[in-house]
């Protein structure tokens, strides 16, 4: 069974991001990129299945412009097989690239597709259930525990009251939670290797999606900032202030 | 032009979360209709009809929707969505779930997390975990949105929505609900909490999490949270993790004990009216954001704080 894990290039978790002057977006010029943290935890739930025997290929995809190659390496190093790169400039929305991962899925024929929850950019949620839509698939989201059968797969889900476990049919859809796994690194040797691994390139025109964007960008602002306030001393300062000033005990 | 909101409701209560998401659709400018998908909810059914601002409530119950399960509330909703120009749902793990699913299938894209309606195509979402927010116009002629409930008030009581039943579509047979762990507490929920204390990991250990907060949160009558480094550690359950990808609370107090105050954590409840920041290291971002700020080990504190509120 193939395993199908797309991956999204954004900038790393680490970055304070700033908005651009102009209000169209947040600047992404000379700011270190990574691979969607969420994403690494796919990739690593598909290699672990491969190397449980469960899973005979992993392939790894990805929407996003040219450099989005270097997130591909980033998940063919860790260990995944190849890689398809679809490439395009216009930034895409999730209901886009579910139409692009729905045409890959139909000519690869992977048995399940691992996505990250959200990506930690446009905090949207959404592509994993719309591709499980598009295809008419089950969908199993924010995974905890992966548990592959006989043509079906356990997931466990983190839910608001707690955690829910659930079986689907396979072929199916999972995007991942947190704390599914904690992703390897790649090690020196694997990232030399992953550099002959191939990558297959593609536009959306290949798959006669249109990626026009439906939600047109407004504004962007910066969110009000909160001031730091003040030291207490003591408990006994903290409760009098908390009582007497802000009223809130 | 109506729009349909889908009720959050869990072991045959309706969720606070299902008024706070009302006032969001009722802010689109529509009439508004609840939906109540499920099993045994008539009571759900009749708590949606006395919230003020929804003419109706359609209820669907089947034995496939009793879990909710994304793909036939997902199928449910779709059959329905003729009649509406707009599906609204709280970014709760439900609406997170099955919204996108309806989104697709409607081939609309979904505006996720909104904060703010500035008119019915324009709304408000933060992106990059809230250290943007972004207005985005939708130019589709259905409109899917997911609501993040700390930023609208609930609607309040005093309405008398009709109820009336419509049919459950047949069930898709692609996913089966398998069993469930829930966290049982007398506490206060975390999303609709007034005081909420959280802990991090500086805690050290499940034990001296539940031997340090616990005994607090009962003083203060306080919903119990946690950071992401704390339930990654396993010192307190998913469900408690309050950040950019938990829950995202805006109590009218916030306490937090042991953490540093992390973006993705921050995100979660800078929102708050107050917030109380207790951490040994002066350094520790968490102070940039607290009103109140108390330099100290915690394990000295609380058990101070806890006798002072009592």
């Amino acid at each position: 069974m193939k395993i199908l894990v797309p991956v999204k290039r954004v900038i790393d978790y680490n970055v304070k991001v700033r908005v651009k002057a102009d209000g169209s977006g947040v600047d992404l010029a000379n700011v270190k990129m990574s691979m969607n943290p969420f994403d690494e935890i796919s990739v690593e739930e598909a290699l672990r299945l491969k190397e449980a025997g469960k899973a005979t290929e992993v392939i790894v995809v990805s929407v996003g412009p040219q450099q989005a190659t270097e997130t591909l390496r980033t998940g063919l190093a860790m260990g995944a097989d190849r890689g398809i790169l679809v490439k395009t400039d216009a930034t895409t929305e999730p209901l886009a690239v579910a139409k692009i991962l729905k045409a890959i899925v139909e000519a690869e024929e992977p048995g399940l597709v691992i996505l990250g929850k959200q990506a930690i950019d446009d905090d949207c949620n959404q592509t994993g259930q719309m591709l499980a839509a598009l295809l008419g698939w089950s969908q199993g989201t924010f995974a905890s525990k992966v548990d592959l059968g006989e043509g079906t797969v356990d997931v466990t889900r983190e839910v608001d009251g707690g955690l829910q476990t659930i079986k689907l049919k396979l072929p199916a859809i999972v995007t991942t939670d947190l704390r599914l796994n904690e992703p390897r690194y790649a090690s020196l040797p694997n990232i030399m290797k992953a550099k002959k691994k191939p990558i297959d390139e593609k536009s959306p025109d290949d798959f006669g999606v249109d990626v026009s964007p439906r939600l047109t960008v407004v504004s962007t602002t910066e969110p009000p900032a909160r001031q730091a306030g003040i030291k207490v001393a003591s408990v006994s300062e903290l409760v009098d202030k908390l009582k007497n000033e802000a009223g809130v005990l | 032009m109506t729009t349909l909101l889908v009720a959050e409701h869990a072991g045959g209560v309706l969720n606070d979360m299902t008024a706070k998401a009302l006032t969001a659709a009722v802010a689109l400018g529509s009439d508004v209709h609840i939906l109540v998908a499920g099993k045994g909810v008539q009571g759900v059914a009749e708590a949606a009809a006395k919230l003020a601002g929804a003419s109706k409530v359609l209820v669907a119950e089947s034995d496939d929707l009793e879990h909710q399960l994304a793909e036939p509330t997902a199928d449910l909703i779709v059959g329905l969505a003729g009649d509406y120009d707009a599906i609204v749902a709280a970014a709760t793990a439900n609406g997170k779930n099955t919204l996108p699913r309806v989104a697709a299938l409607l081939d609309v894209m979904q505006i996720s997390d909104i904060t703010a309606v500035v008119d019915a195509d324009t709304f408000e979402r933060p992106i990059y975990a809230g250290n943007a927010l972004q207005t985005v116009k939708s130019g589709d002629p259905k409109k899917v949105i997911t609501v993040r409930t700390s930023t609208f008030a609930a609607a309040e009581e005093g309405g008398s929505a009709t109820i009336e039943t419509v049919a459950a579509s047949a069930g898709s047979g692609l996913s089966e609900f398998v069993g469930e762990e829930l966290s049982k507490s007398d506490r206060p929920e975390l999303t609709s909490a007034k005081i909420i204390i959280s802990g991090g990991r500086a805690l050290g250990s499940e034990e001296k999490f539940q031997e340090v907060i616990m005994p607090v949160a009962d003083a203060l009558g306080a919903a119990v949270g946690a950071s992401r480094a704390a339930v990654d550690a396993g010192y307190a359950p998913n469900d408690w993790q309050v950040g950019q990808t938990g829950k995202v609370v805006a109590p009218d107090l916030y306490i937090a004990c042991g953490i540093s105050g992390a973006i993705q954590h921050l995100a979660g409840m800078k929102d708050s009216k107050v917030i109380v920041a207790i951490n040994k290291d002066e350094e520790a971002p968490i102070f940039q954001v607290a009103d109140y700020g108390l330099v100290a080990d915690l394990f000295d504190v609380l058990p101070e704080l806890k006798a002072a509120v009592e």
